[in-house]
C-alpha cells in the first residue's frame, strides 16, 4: 500500500469528525452563548489541562479513573458470575430449564429501575463500610465503591455477558464433544478443553458488550444520592452550575474511554480467535 | 481354529422418541460378531441406523435394549480401547494439528514431550510431518481426515469404528485415502468397523461386508469378500459382488418403499 492510499484511507476516517467540529464551532459562534453551547476551543482548553481542578470536584482525570475503578468492579463481578452459570445453563440442559424462565423474568428490567430497590437495601453503604474504615486514604478510596452502584454496573454487565456464554456453548458442535469422549477425556476436560475455548469466542464478544453496557450504566449509578465524584456526577453537577463546557468534555470523556475499551476487546479478538473466522 | 470375537453385539435395539412423542425404530435386533484384527464394513441406505448402531459401540448412545460386550466386557460408556472417525469436520478448530493428534495422550496425562514425540510418530506415518504446525483450517478436507485418523490411532485403540469417514471428500481423494487406511490397517493390524453407504468403497476394503436394511436398521446379509489384496477394481469377482449387494439393497429399497406407503394408506 503506498503513502498515498495510506493518507487517503486515514483521511476517511476522520472526515466526519472534523466536519462535525466545524459544524460544532459555527454553531457555537451563531448562537454566541456558552451555556447552550460553549464553542470548540473552550471544550478544548479543559482536555489541555486534564489535571486541573474543576468546579471544587478534582480534575477531570480523577473523576474518570474513580468512574473506571467503579464500572471495573461491577463488571469484574459481573464476568466472574455470568460466566460459570452461562456454562453451566449452556451445557447441562436441566440447569438452563430451572434458571432460564427465572434469568429471563429479570433480564426486560432496565438497570436504572433497579434504583429506588438498590437504595432501600444499601443506601450509602460502601465497601468503607463492610471493612469498617472511618478514615485516612483507605476510606476515601474504599467508600468512592458504593454497594448501590456497583450494584446497578453489575445488573448491565450481566445479561449480556450470561446470554453470550449460554449460546457459546449450546452451539459447540456436538462432533466435538463427542470425539473428545471418544478419546478418554473425562468432564473435565470436557469443560476445560472443549467447552471453554469452542466458546470463549462468544463469551469474550459478550463481555465486550457487557462492558460497553456497564459504562453505558455508569452515569445513572454515579447520580445516585452518596455520590460525590465520578465523570457521572462531575456532569451532573456542572449541569447545575451551567458549565455547559465541562458537561460536553465529561461526555466525550466517556465516549472516548467507551470506544477504547471496545477496541481493546475487538483486538484481542482478531489476534485470539482467527479461527472462528477461517474455520467454514 | 477359533478365537473369541473382540465385540459381539446381541440382540441390540435402538428407539428413538421424536418431538412429536411417536417412537421412532433406528436400530432392530443387530446381532453379529466382530472377529479380532478384520476389516468390516456395514453398508446400508442412508438413515438406515448405521451411524446409531456405532455410536452405541463407541459408548456414546445407550442401547434401548441388547448389549455389547468388548472382549466380554459390556460397553455403556466410551473406552479407551475403542475409537472412533467420525464424518463431519472433528478436528478442534483452535488448536494445530500437532495438538490435536496428542489429544488422546493428553487427557490419559502424558507429559507434553512424550505425547507430542507419539503425536509426529503418527503424523509421519501419513507424510504429515510437516504440518504438525498448521491449523485445521489451513488443511484440505483430506489432509483433515488423515489428521482425525491418526489421532484416534494415536490413542492406541483396539478397535476402529469410522462412520462414513470419507463420505464429504471428492471421488479422487477418496480412493487415496481408501489405500492409505489399508496400508495403515495392514501395517498395524487394528480391527476395523467402517460404516459406508458405497457398495464400491465397500468391497474395496472390507473382509467382510454386513448389509442393513431400511429403518429399523437390521442386518440382512454378511458377505465374506474372498479376494486377494491389494485389490484391483478390475478384478472379474468385483462386479458380480456389487450386484449381489445392490440387488440386497434394491429389494430392501422397494419392500420399505411399499410397506411405507401401505401405512400412509393406512392412516387415510
Amino acid at each position: 500500500m503506498g503513502l498515498k492510499s495510506i493518507l487517503v484511507r486515514a483521511g476517511a476516517y476522520v472526515l466526519v469528525p472534523c466536519l462535525f467540529l466545524v459544524f460544532w464551532d459555527i454553531m457555537a459562534r451563531q448562537l454566541n452563548n456558552e451555556v447552550i453551547l460553549p464553542g470548540v476551543g473552550q471544550v478544548t482548553e479543559l482536555f489541555l489541562k486534564p489535571t486541573e481542578s474543576l468546579i471544587a470536584m478534582g480534575s477531570l482525570v480523577i473523576n474518570v479513573a474513580i468512574s473506571l475503578v467503579r464500572v471495573l468492579a461491577g463488571y469484574l463481578l459481573a464476568v466472574c458470575i455470568a460466566v460459570p452459570l452461562g456454562i453451566l445453563m449452556g451445557y447441562y440442559g436441566m440447569a438452563f430449564r430451572l434458571l432460564n424462565g427465572f434469568v429471563a423474568l429479570f433480564r426486560p428490567i432496565p438497570p436504572l429501575a433497579w434504583v429506588p430497590l438498590v437504595l432501600a437495601w444499601f443506601g450509602v453503604a460502601s465497601l468503607a463500610t463492610l471493612f469498617d474504615v472511618q478514615k485516612g486514604l483507605g476510606y476515601v478510596y474504599l467508600n468512592n465503591l458504593k454497594f448501590s452502584m456497583v450494584f446497578i454496573i453489575f445488573i448491565g454487565a450481566f445479561y449480556p455477558i450470561l446470554t453470550s456464554t449460554i449460546h457459546g456453548v449450546m452451539s459447540v458442535r456436538s462432533t466435538l464433544l463427542d470425539s473428545a469422549r471418544v478419546l478418554g477425556a473425562s468432564e473435565r476436560d470436557i469443560f476445560r478443553k472443549i467447552l471453554l475455548p469452542a466458546s470463549s469466542p462468544s463469551i469474550v464478544n459478550g463481555m465486550r458488550i457487557g462492558l460497553g453496557v456497564a459504562w453505558m450504566c455508569l452515569v445513572s449509578a454515579e447520580m445516585l444520592p452518596g455520590s460525590l465524584s465520578g465523570v457521572g456526577y462531575l456532569i451532573t453537577h456542572a449541569y447545575t452550575l451551567a458549565r455547559t463546557d465541562i458537561v460536553i468534555a465529561g461526555m466525550i470523556s466517556i465516549g472516548a474511554i467507551g470506544a477504547f475499551l471496545d477496541l481493546f476487546f475487538r483486538v484481542i479478538e482478531n489476534r485470539r480467535f482467527a479461527w472462528t473466522r477461517l474455520t467454514r | 481354529m477359533t478365537t473369541a470375537p473382540i465385540l459381539r453385539i446381541e440382540a441390540l435395539r435402538k428407539d428413538f422418541r421424536t418431538n412429536n412423542g411417536t417412537a421412532l425404530k433406528a436400530v432392530a435386533e443387530a446381532t453379529f460378531d466382530i472377529p479380532e484384527n478384520d476389516f468390516v464394513c456395514i453398508v446400508g441406505p442412508s438413515g438406515c441406523g448405521k451411524s446409531t448402531l456405532l455410536r452405541m459401540i463407541a459408548g456414546l448412545e445407550t442401547a434401548t435394549a441388547g448389549r455389547i460386550d468388548y472382549r466380554g466386557e459390556t460397553v455403556s460408556r466410551p473406552r479407551r480401547e475403542i475409537g472412533m472417525v467420525f464424518q463431519e469436520y472433528s478436528l478442534l478448530p483452535w488448536r494445530d494439528v500437532l495438538d490435536n493428534v496428542s489429544l488422546g495422550p493428553e487427557f490419559l496425562g502424558a507429559p507434553r514431550a512424550e505425547r507430542e514425540a507419539k503425536a509426529m510418530e503418527y503424523l509421519r506415518l501419513v507424510g504429515m510431518e510437516d504440518f504438525s504446525r498448521a491449523f485445521p483450517h489451513e488443511l484440505s478436507g483430506g489432509m483433515r481426515q488423515r489428521v482425525a485418523i491418526v489421532r484416534a490411532l494415536a490413542n492406541d485403540p483396539d478397535v476402529l469404528l469410522m462412520d462414513e469417514p470419507f463420505g464429504a471428500l471428492d471421488a479422487h481423494t477418496r480412493i487415496l485415502l481408501q489405500k492409505e487406511l489399508l496400508r495403515i490397517w495392514e501395517n498395524h493390524r487394528k480391527t476395523i468397523l467402517f460404516v459406508t453407504h458405497g457398495v464400491d468403497e465397500a468391497i474395496y476394503l472390507a473382509d467382510r461386508i454386513m448389509v442393513m436394511s431400511a429403518r429399523p436398521g437390521r442386518i440382512l446379509d454378511i458377505i465374506d469378500v474372498d479376494m486377494e489384496r491389494p485389490r484391483l477394481r478390475a478384478h472379474p469377482s468385483y462386479g458380480p459382488l456389487a450386484e449381489r449387494i445392490l440387488a440386497v439393497l434394491e429389494q430392501e429399497a422397494t419392500t420399505s418403499f411399499r410397506d411405507t406407503a401401505a401405512a400412509h394408506h393406512g392412516e387415510d
